[in-house]
C-alpha cells in the first residue's frame, strides 16, 4: 500500500487531482492486463518509458 | 561526503561516486557484464566506484537515481488519455511493465542496494531530475565559473530540451521544450527510417550524412518541425508514431519521403545518404538557432552541453565555428549513462547545498578516465591466465615497439591506465592506426571492427600540434567536436575521383591523414593532453619523431555490438579473434604472431546484432 500512498502524495505534491481517478482506472484495466499477460517484453522500436 | 549516482532501466546503466564535489570513478555497466547498453540496475558498476573510492556502502552519505519514474508515470498516462482510444497498442504493453516494475523502482532500487549493504537505510536514496542531472553533469565537472547550459535528448520525464544558467553551484532553468516536441526523437526518428538501431545507431547516420546532399531539409523543415526564429519548435505528430504506436514514424512520413523505412539489412541507397544528410543540416539549424537566441537573451559567454543530442559532434562544431560562445564544454558521458554523474553532483551542490571548488586542471571530468584500471602485476597474472605470450618492456621499448608495428600498418591495441567513462574510446582502452596509410580505415573497418565501411575514423593528435593539422585551435580532449583537416593538408580530386559518390568516395585518399578524413575533409578530434593522459602523449610523441605526424587513428578497442573492452583479458579475447596485430597492456607487449594458434577465434559473431 505504500506505493499508492506515494502515489497520491505525488498527485497532490503536483497538484494533478484529475489524474486520481484516471490513476484508479487504469490500476483497474492494467492490473486485468497483467493478469491476461504472460511476458512483459514488449516488441518496442523506442521505448518512451 | 560521499554520493553515489546511478542512472538504469532505459539504456546505458551507470554508476559514479562523488567525493566532496570531485568525481572520483563512473563506471557504465555493461563494461562488467559486456551486454551492450546494458539497462540493468549497475550492480558491478557500483562496487566498482566503492573499490576505487576505497569504501562501504554504508560511508555512502546519499545514493542518487537520475530520474523521477512517478512524473515519467504522469507523462505516460497523461499521453494516453490525450490521444485515446489511439495508443491502446503501447498503452498494454507499457502499463503492465510499469504496473509490475517501473512504479516500485523506489523498492526495486533499495532492493538492489540492500544485496550490497543488507541494512541500507531507504532515507538515504533521493531522485533527481533527468535533466537537471544533464544539466548538473555538464555544468559542475566543467571548467567555467558561470555559464548557459543546453541540454537536448530524446526524453526524460517531461522535457525534451533545457535551457539554464550556471553560476557557480547554482542552476536555474530559464527555458524548456517538453515531449513530444523533442530533437532527439526526430533524429531518432530518422535514424529508425535509414534502417539503424534507434539509441545507438545515431552515429551511423551522422556519418552517413557527408554522403549525401541535403536534398530533404526543405520537406523536414515543412512538414516535420515547424522551427522558430529562436530554435524552439514544433514536430508535427501526424508523421511519428513513437508517442503512442510500436513504430518511431507513421505511414504519413514514409509517403512524404516515398519510400518505406529502410529494414536493417536492406541496401544503404543514395536516397538514404541524402536523408542522412538532410536531418544531420536541420539539427544542425536547430542548435544553431537555439545557441545564436539564447546567446543574445542570456550574455552568456560560455556553454556546457549534455543529452544524447549532444554527442553530435558535427553540430557541436558547427555551433563552436559560429562564434557566439568564447569556450564550449561538453560532457564526455553526455547521453544517460553520464546522468550518474550529473545526479550525485546535482544532490550535492543543490540538496546538500555545497559550495563548487575552483577549478585548476582542464576540467573535472579527469579526461573522462573514471573506470577500473590494474596495476603491472595484475596485469602479467591476468595475460598469463589468459594464455599470452607477451614481453614485458620498459616505457621507451613499449613506446618504440608500438610505434615500430604502427608504421608497419598493423592495427595494435592499446590498453592503458583506467578505463574511460562516456561512450568514446580516448587513448586508454583503443585500437591505434596510422593515419597516413591510405587502406587503415578498410582494414580497421572490415577486418577489425567488423562495421559498416562508411563509417568514419576519428584521429588522435597532440594538443600542441592541432592547429598545424585541423582547422580547431583549442582543446577537444573528448572527441566532442568535429573540425576540417587544413586547406594544405588536402590532396586535390581529380574529375574522375569526383564523380565518384556515396561510399566510393571514401576510398579517396583526400589528405596527408586519409584514413581519419572524412569525405567532407571533416574529422572527429581528439586532443590528447600530457597532463591527463601522458602515456597516450608520450606514445603519440613518439609516433611524431619517427613519421613527422603527430596523429594516431583511434577507434575504442571492441567489435561492432560489443561493448568497449574493460579488463585485459577482454582485451586479450578482442585481440585474439580480430585482425588485430599488436597489443599493449600496460607495459605488456604482444604480437599476433607469437600467440598460441589454439587460442584464434573469430570474436565478432559473439556480438552480432
Amino acid at each position: 500500500m505504500t506505493i499508492v500512498a506515494e502515489l497520491l502524495q505525488f498527485l497532490f505534491a503536483r497538484k494533478k487531482y484529475w489524474l486520481v481517478p484516471v490513476m484508479i482506472l487504469i490500476a483497474l484495466v492494467g492490473g486485468l492486463l497483467v493478469l491476461s499477460q504472460g511476458s512483459a517484453v514488449a516488441p518496442f522500436i523506442y521505448t518512451l518509458f | 561526503m560521499h554520493i553515489i549516482g546511478i542512472s538504469a532501466y532505459y539504456h546505458d546503466s551507470a554508476a559514479a561516486l562523488v567525493r566532496d564535489g570531485e568525481v572520483l570513478a563512473a563506471a557504465q555497466e555493461e563494461r562488467f557484464t559486456r551486454r551492450k547498453h546494458d539497462a540493468g540496475f549497475p550492480r558491478r558498476a557500483i562496487e566498482y566506484c566503492l573499490a576505487e573510492g576505497g569504501c562501504r556502502l554504508p560511508d555512502i552519505d546519499a545514493v542518487v537515481f537520475y530520474e523521477k519514474p512517478f512524473v515519467k508515470f504522469e507523462r505516460l498516462i497523461e499521453t494516453y488519455l490525450s490521444v485515446a482510444p489511439r495508443g491502446f497498442g503501447q498503452f498494454k504493453l507499457a502499463l503492465p511493465i510499469w504496473l509490475r516494475e517501473k512504479l516500485f523502482q523506489k523498492d526495486l532500487l533499495t532492493g538492489e542496494l540492500r544485496r550490497i549493504d543488507p541494512a541500507f537505510d531507504i532515507a538515504r536514496l533521493r531522485f533527481s531530475e533527468h535533466h537537471l542531472s544533464h544539466a548538473a553533469s555538464a555544468f559542475y565537472p566543467s571548467p567555467f565559473e558561470r555559464a548557459l547550459i543546453l541540454t537536448l535528448d530524446g526524453i526524460g520525464e517531461w522535457t525534451t530540451t533545457s535551457a539554464a544558467i550556471g553560476r557557480n553551484a547554482t542552476i536555474e532553468v530559464i527555458k524548456e521544450l517538453k515531449f513530444p516536441h523533442s530533437l532527439g526523437l526526430l533524429y531518432s526518428a530518422f535514424t529508425y527510417y535509414a534502417g539503424f538501431r534507434v539509441n545507438s545507431g545515431e552515429y551511423k547516420l551522422m556519418g552517413l550524412a557527408p554522403y549525401g546532399e541535403p536534398k530533404y531539409a526543405g520537406l523536414i523543415l515543412d512538414h516535420l518541425i515547424d522551427l522558430k526564429p529562436d530554435g524552439t519548435f514544433r514536430l508535427d505528430q501526424a508523421y511519428f508514431d513513437y508517442a503512442t504506436g510500436l513504430r518511431m514514424v507513421g505511414p504519413r512520413f514514409e509517403a512524404l519521403f516515398g519510400e518505406p523505412a529502410r529494414s536493417p539489412e536492406g541496401r544503404l541507397t543514395q536516397f538514404h545518404m541524402d536523408v542522412a544528410a538532410s536531418i544531420q543540416g536541420v539539427a544542425e539549424e536547430v542548435m544553431l538557432r537555439l545557441t545564436r537566441s539564447l546567446a543574445q537573451e542570456t550574455g552568456e559567454r560560455n556553454l556546457c552541453l549534455a543529452g544524447g543530442v549532444a554527442l553530435n559532434c558535427v553540430a557541436n562544431g558547427k555551433v563552436l565555428k559560429d562564434g557566439r560562445f568564447d569556450r564550449i564544454w561538453v560532457q564526455p558521458a553526455a547521453g544517460d549513462a553520464g546522468g550518474a554523474v550529473g545526479a550525485a553532483l546535482a544532490a550535492y551542490h543543490l540538496d546538500f547545498g555545497a559550495a563548487r571548488a575552483t577549478r585548476n586542471a582542464l576540467d573535472g571530468m579527469a579526461g573522462a578516465y573514471l573506470g577500473p584500471s590494474f596495476s603491472p602485476e595484475e596485469i602479467v597474472a591476468r595475460l598469463t591466465g589468459a594464455g599470452a605470450r607477451f614481453a614485458t618492456l620498459n616505457d621507451a621499448d613499449l613506446y618504440e615497439a608500438t610505434v615500430e608495428a604502427l608504421v608497419a600498418g598493423k592495427a595494435v591495441g592499446w590498453f592503458q591506465g583506467r578505463m574511460e567513462f562516456g561512450p568514446r574510446a580516448l587513448g586508454n582502452r583503443s585500437i591505434l592506426g596510422d593515419p597516413r596509410n591510405p587502406a587503415m580505415q578498410r582494414t580497421l573497418n572490415r577486418k577489425v571492427k567488423h562495421r559498416e565501411s562508411f563509417r568514419p575514423f576519428a584521429p588522435a593528435v597532440l594538443a600542441n600540434e592541432c592547429a598545424q593539422w585541423f582547422e580547431h585551435d583549442r582543446e577537444s580532449p573528448y572527441m566532442m567536436f568535429v573540425a576540417d583537416v587544413r586547406r594544405e593538408r588536402r590532396r586535390a580530386m581529380t574529375a574522375e575521383e569526383k564523380a565518384l559518390f556515396g561510399v566510393d568516395k571514401l576510398n579517396i585518399v583526400r589528405s596527408d591523414v586519409p584514413a581519419v578524413t572524412h569525405v567532407d575533409y571533416s574529422a572527429r578530434l581528439q586532443t590528447v593532453h600530457a597532463e591527463t593522459n601522458p602515456r597516450f602523449h608520450a606514445l603519440l610523441s613518439a609516433f611524431k619523431a619517427r613519421t613527422g605526424c603527430p596523429v594516431l587513428v583511434n577507434t575504442s578497442f571492441n567489435v561492432r555490438g560489443e561493448p568497449i573492452v574493460c579488463t585485459p583479458e577482454d582485451a586479450f579475447r578482442c585481440f585474439m579473434g580480430t585482425d588485430i596485430e599488436a597489443l599493449a597492456v600496460g607495459n605488456c607487449f604482444m604480437l599476433k604472431e607469437h600467440q598460441k594458434a589454439a587460442l584464434r577465434h573469430d570474436h565478432a559473431p559473439a556480438f552480432a546484432d
